[in-house]
């Protein structure tokens, strides 16, 4: 008997006991909190610096800095959570949770708010004013620079001139 | 009357196998004379890719490799490449990595328990078994946030931490595997019908397994002792235990090595999560990796190979995989001569077959 039938103890208490497997997605699936599901990204916060784009190893990432757009490719995307890793903002997350069936390969778009392009957009034109301005200054000064160098080339080559004209019309005079 | 030979074409895709080998099985009535395997069905140009890729970034596509051992090719990578840029992995990261690649073990031979069983017909044995996988699978997601996938691994040591509540976790599940499996252990090893489908068949002696190199329990079972874990990567040089070998060599030996190799894994956790010490999880690694280095590593179906050759740049120059499946598709082929033909699909589970990972 013991050879024959030593699962049948296991196999009886199976038959009586509820089933091991959920009824999903009725009842609901648990994940713990380090579940790898999906990236998830406080755009916002992002600063379009494109390294989560470089460092992501199916290349399922999109910036575009002009537009203050995040574009990811879901379904190219493997969870593996580098760019999470490599984000300097830390603006992108893992969250649990798996991406949904969905009909057609598509990728989500992540767009910035006006405000915040609007913000990022007077930051860079203060920026580029300063910048403006500090090339305008620079430019003047080096202005301001070739020109005295000029001046002081000027005034030490004259009185050479003048030095030499003496001498050559003495020169001159010889020939005569 | 003269007895008829024919070949019988089994796979790429085959009923009792979810795995794209092709056999070419040369038969004579009901006997195997001959099988010639072919594979490369599902090649993906590992090592093409890796000329592409930053070899930071290589760790995610290493790991995928497989999906069963997925954590184990992982750290294979990237022991190499610290090993060819002197990084020292901190000794709570080795630890780590050693719980993380039993536990992965134990899934592994927990899912070839339920494929065999399913391969001779038990199938509430089966789901058992793969009830039983469930609890380290919950394990390893609750761990590293994915159920076979872990991307803990990076080089210089591993991205998350076995918190003290997670250890708790780990150790009641490893309670409760150990005692659900000893049931199944007797049911493997002592139910007539089971015995009746793996006693004596594909037999396979130590010196044809050191001849065709075959590795892993597989080579175990005959008698071999290869079990690249005493080379003491990781945290093993510091675990006690022993390799499993049984001098009998046919399908049953392979089982029985597989369950207690299961017993064995769950000791080691025990023991590494007993004296897991403190510090860093991972040291950073600056510059690009020069040199070349020859990894072993024991995972699940034997002993894979990791050769990676750098030339100071951001990609790896080279990087070759050789998987255990892949050394013991020799052995394989040696068990189907002289198999009946309904023994077949048993044989090839007996070797572990992942061509998936033998393929790259
Ligand atoms: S790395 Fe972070 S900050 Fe940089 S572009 Fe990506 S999401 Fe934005
Ligand atoms: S999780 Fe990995 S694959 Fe997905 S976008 Fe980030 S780096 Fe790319």
């Amino acid at each position: 008997m013991s050879r024959i039938m030593p699962f049948a103890m296991t196999m009886l208490k199976n038959l009586v006991s509820p089933p091991v497997t959920k009824n999903y997605p009725e009842s609901p699936a648990v994940y713990p909190e380090r579940s790898r599901g999906h990236i998830e990204i406080t755009v916002d916060e992002c600063i379009s610096c494109g390294l989560c784009v470089r460092s992501c190893p199916t290349g399922a990432l999109e910036v575009d800095k002009t537009a203050g757009s995040w574009t990811i490719n879901r379904f190219d995307c493997i969870a593996c959570g580098y760019c999470v890793e490599k984000c300097p903002k830390k603006c992108l997350h893992m969250v649990p949770g798996y991406q949904e069936p969905m009909m057609e390969k598509s990728s989500a778009s992540y767009q910035k708010s006006p405000e915040v392009m609007a913000a990022e957009a007077a930051k860079k034109a203060e920026a580029a004013k300063k910048a403006a301005a500090a090339r305008a200054a620079r430019e003047a000064k080096k202005k301001a620079e070739a020109e005295a160098a000029a001046r002081a080339a000027r005034e030490i080559s004259e009185p050479a001139q003048e030095a030499s004209q003496p001498a050559k019309q003495a020169r001159q005079e010889v020939t005569d | 009357m003269a007895k008829k030979r024919s070949v019988i074409p089994f796979g790429p895709q085959h009923p009792v196998l979810p795995e794209p080998i092709h056999l070419d099985l040369m038969v004579e009535d009901e006997k195997v004379i001959k099988a010639i395997p072919s594979i490369g069905f599902i090649h993906r140009g590992l090592e093409s890719l890796v000329r592409k890729k930053d070899y930071n970034e290589m760790v995610y596509v290493a790991e995928r490799t497989c999906g069963i051992c997925s954590f184990m090719h992982g750290m294979g990578y990237c022991e190499s490449v610290e090993h060819i840029m002197g990084v020292e992995v901190p000794v709570r990261a080795r630890y780590l990595r050693t719980v993380w690649c039993e536990m992965s073990r134990i899934h592994s031979h927990l899912l070839w328990l339920g494929l065999l069983a399913d391969g001779f017909g038990f199938e509430s044995l089966f789901y058992q078994c793969w009830r039983i996988r469930e609890r380290i699978l919950d394990m390893v997601e609750l761990t590293t946030g994915g159920r076979l996938i872990s991307s803990v691994n990076k080089v210089g040591g591993v991205i998350r931490d076995i918190e003290p509540d997670m250890q708790t976790a780990i150790l009641r599940a490893v309670k409760e595997i150990e005692k659900e499996l000893r049931v199944v252990q007797k049911t493997f090893m002592n139910d007539y019908s089971v015995e009746s489908r793996l006693k004596g068949v594909g037999v396979l002696t130590k010196k044809e397994v050191l001849e065709l190199g075959c590795t892993g329990p597989f080579a175990r079972a005959s008698g071999a002792n290869f079990d690249m874990r005493v080379r003491g990567y990781g945290a093993y040089a510091d675990l006690d235990f022993d390799p499993i070998i049984s001098p009998v060599g046919d399908s049953y030996a392979r089982c029985d090595v597989r369950i207690q190799e299961i017993f064995q894994s769950i000791d080691l956790i025990r023991q590494a999560l007993g004296q897991l010490p403190d510090g860093d999880l991972s040291v950073p690694v600056k510059g690009n990796p020069d040199g070349e280095y020859f990894m072993r590593v024991e995972q699940p179906r034997g002993e894979a190979v990791y050769y990676v050759r750098a030339s100071g740049k951001k990609n790896l120059d080279r990087l070759r995989i050789r998987t255990p499946t892949f050394a013991n598709l020799p052995g394989l082929c040696k068990t189907l001569e002289g198999a009946d033909y309904a023994d077949i699909p048993l044989l090839i589970l007996t070797i572990d077959p992942c061509i998936s990972c033998t393929e790259r």
